[in-house]
């Protein structure tokens, strides 16, 4: 069975928690202590990954490191209409592009969010106003979509592109940051939250 | 803003974090609105200072305790810290933005359950609170709720199916609180599990959860995760209650039966004219 080294709160454990169900696939949860206890910078972790990052994911002998690679594995491995990860050249690379902002402008977030939440060391506002200028680009991007009657991040169906975005800016109020300005990201969190198959995580808002 | 007049809160016993969290070296902390250094010897001693004053160090319980006043009472006594078959388990500090008071009696909360922590610590389809009882001890002045009953599909970490939990609930000291419930695995004893909160500011605290567990099958990272998901399901509605600051003045909140122990929290922290994360009484229109 697929095994993932899983943190509760991580919010790129969350990607491929809601990935996986999303994709209605079973899988083994093992538990690492990244807070408070570090357990990512261990021997044994960096044994299995030596990026010393969550999340990590084993299927049938592969071991794979990296959220936007996970999705895209479990996109292209176990979603049999292939609609999560699109292969035709107009939908293909802006779902890649979508999916590199996700795991680097918006990082930004998660990255507040540690600082804020758990204390780790960092420049909050500094992280704050980048995180703000990333959904500021997101809520534009999808308003244009909306004006173009596309719903989702990439064409009309959702991607790995959605759900590797979805987490940061879900769980942005545990990094102070509130939802009242970005209208088109509320409606699209609203639209993701309906898909059969959505899992929460604690933090992310119920009062939709 | 500066370190509060608040006598009540002052005379207090407070969790910096746990012995683990201070290597040695000089590191910076906060409490009651004044900035405080937390200094780790080379030969293993710990010091407190804010503004040069040095402040009173416990080690109680592995975790560091001080106080910018004078309590009249040692920390309080946790006697199954003692018992030897105990597991011990550190979850990690997490800051609030809100009242430590408001943390507190979150804490005592058992109606919250099926709704905040559904399908784990209780279940929509069984909201009822059954009645408990509340009293407060004058002798030792702790607060405790007992005869607490809820039935939750997944009381712990080790739990494989529902079960009905008895609870009781301690609260030493304004901001200290432990609650004692049954351990999936063994029926007869009490899990204890404390929350020591570090009021920083009015509105901003930090949560230091800790549990002394009967459990031999879950793994430490089990143990905190179960734990940390329950607090981070909290604390987003914490965030969002208002007013952040814990009313105290009748009429501002509407009690119901099930919120006894609230009821009693807030009537003993006004006995003790506690300020520090109470809102200041508002006219009532």
């Amino acid at each position: 069975m697929l095994k993932l080294y899983d943190y509760v709160l991580s919010d790129g454990c969350y990607k491929v928690r809601l990935m996986l169900s999303l994709l209605g696939v079973e899988y083994e949860r093992r538990a690492v202590d990244f807070f408070p206890g570090r357990e990512h910078q261990s021997e044994a972790f960096l044994d299995l990954n030596p990026l010393g990052q969550l999340p990590v994911l084993e299927d049938d002998g592969l071991v794979l490191c990296g959220a936007e690679a996970i999705l895209c594995h479990l996109a292209n491995r176990y979603d049999g209409n292939g609609t999560w990860l699109p292969r035709d050249p107009a939908r293909f690379g802006p779902t890649m592009m979508w999916l590199a902002f996700a795991g680097q402008q918006l990082h930004a977030l998660s990255q507040a969010r540690l600082v804020s939440m758990l204390g780790e060391p960092g420049d909050l506002d500094s992280l704050r106003a980048s995180a703000r200028a990333a959904l500021r680009l997101l809520e534009d991007h999808l308003t244009d979509r909306g004006l173009a009657r596309d719903e989702w991040i990439v064409g009309d169906a959702p991607t790995v592109a959605d759900i590797a975005a979805f987490p940061a800016v879900a769980l942005s109020h545990d990094s102070g940051i509130g939802h009242e300005d970005y209208p088109a990201l509320n409606l699209w969190q609203r639209r993701l939250r309906r898909l059969p198959g959505f899992a929460s995580m604690p933090g992310v808002p119920d009062y939709f | 803003m500066s370190l509060t007049d608040d006598r009540a809160a002052l005379d207090q016993w407070y969790v910096l974090g746990a012995l683990q969290d201070f290597p040695v070296g000089t590191v910076a902390s906060r409490l009651l609105g004044e900035d405080l250094t937390v200094t780790h010897g080379n030969d293993g001693t710990l010091e407190v200072q804010t503004s040069g004053r040095r402040l009173p160090v416990r080690t109680d319980y592995d975790h560091l305790w001080t106080s910018a006043g004078t309590p009249s009472r040692p920390v309080f006594d946790l006697p199954e810290a003692r018992e030897p078959d105990r597991r011990s388990i550190y979850c990690g500090a997490v800051k609030v933005r809100a009242s430590g008071l408001r943390l507190i009696e979150n804490f005592l909360d058992l109606a919250h359950f099926p709704y905040v922590h559904s399908d784990v610590l209780g279940t929509e389809e069984k909201p009822e609170v059954a009645k408990y009882e509340v009293e407060q001890r004058r002798d030792v002045d702790e607060l405790w709720a007992t005869k607490c009953e809820f039935f939750q599909p997944r009381a712990a970490a080790a739990s494989d199916e529902g079960q009905i939990s008895q609870y009781m609930y301690r609260v030493v000291s304004p901001f200290n609180v432990t609650l004692y419930k049954t351990p999936p695995t063994a029926p007869n004893r009490w899990d204890v599990i404390a929350l020591f909160v570090q009021p920083v500011e009015e509105a901003v605290s930090v949560a230091h959860p800790y549990m002394l567990l009967i459990d031999d099958t879950s793994t430490d990272a089990e143990l905190i995760a179960f734990q940390q998901m329950i607090f981070l399901q909290d604390k987003i509605v914490l965030e969002n209650q208002r007013p952040l600051l814990l009313p105290l003045q009748p009429g501002r909140e509407t009690p119901t039966r099930a919120d006894l122990s609230s009821v009693l929290y807030r009537r003993w922290l006004k006995e003790k004219q506690l300020r520090f994360g109470v809102e200041e009484r508002a006219e009532l229109a």
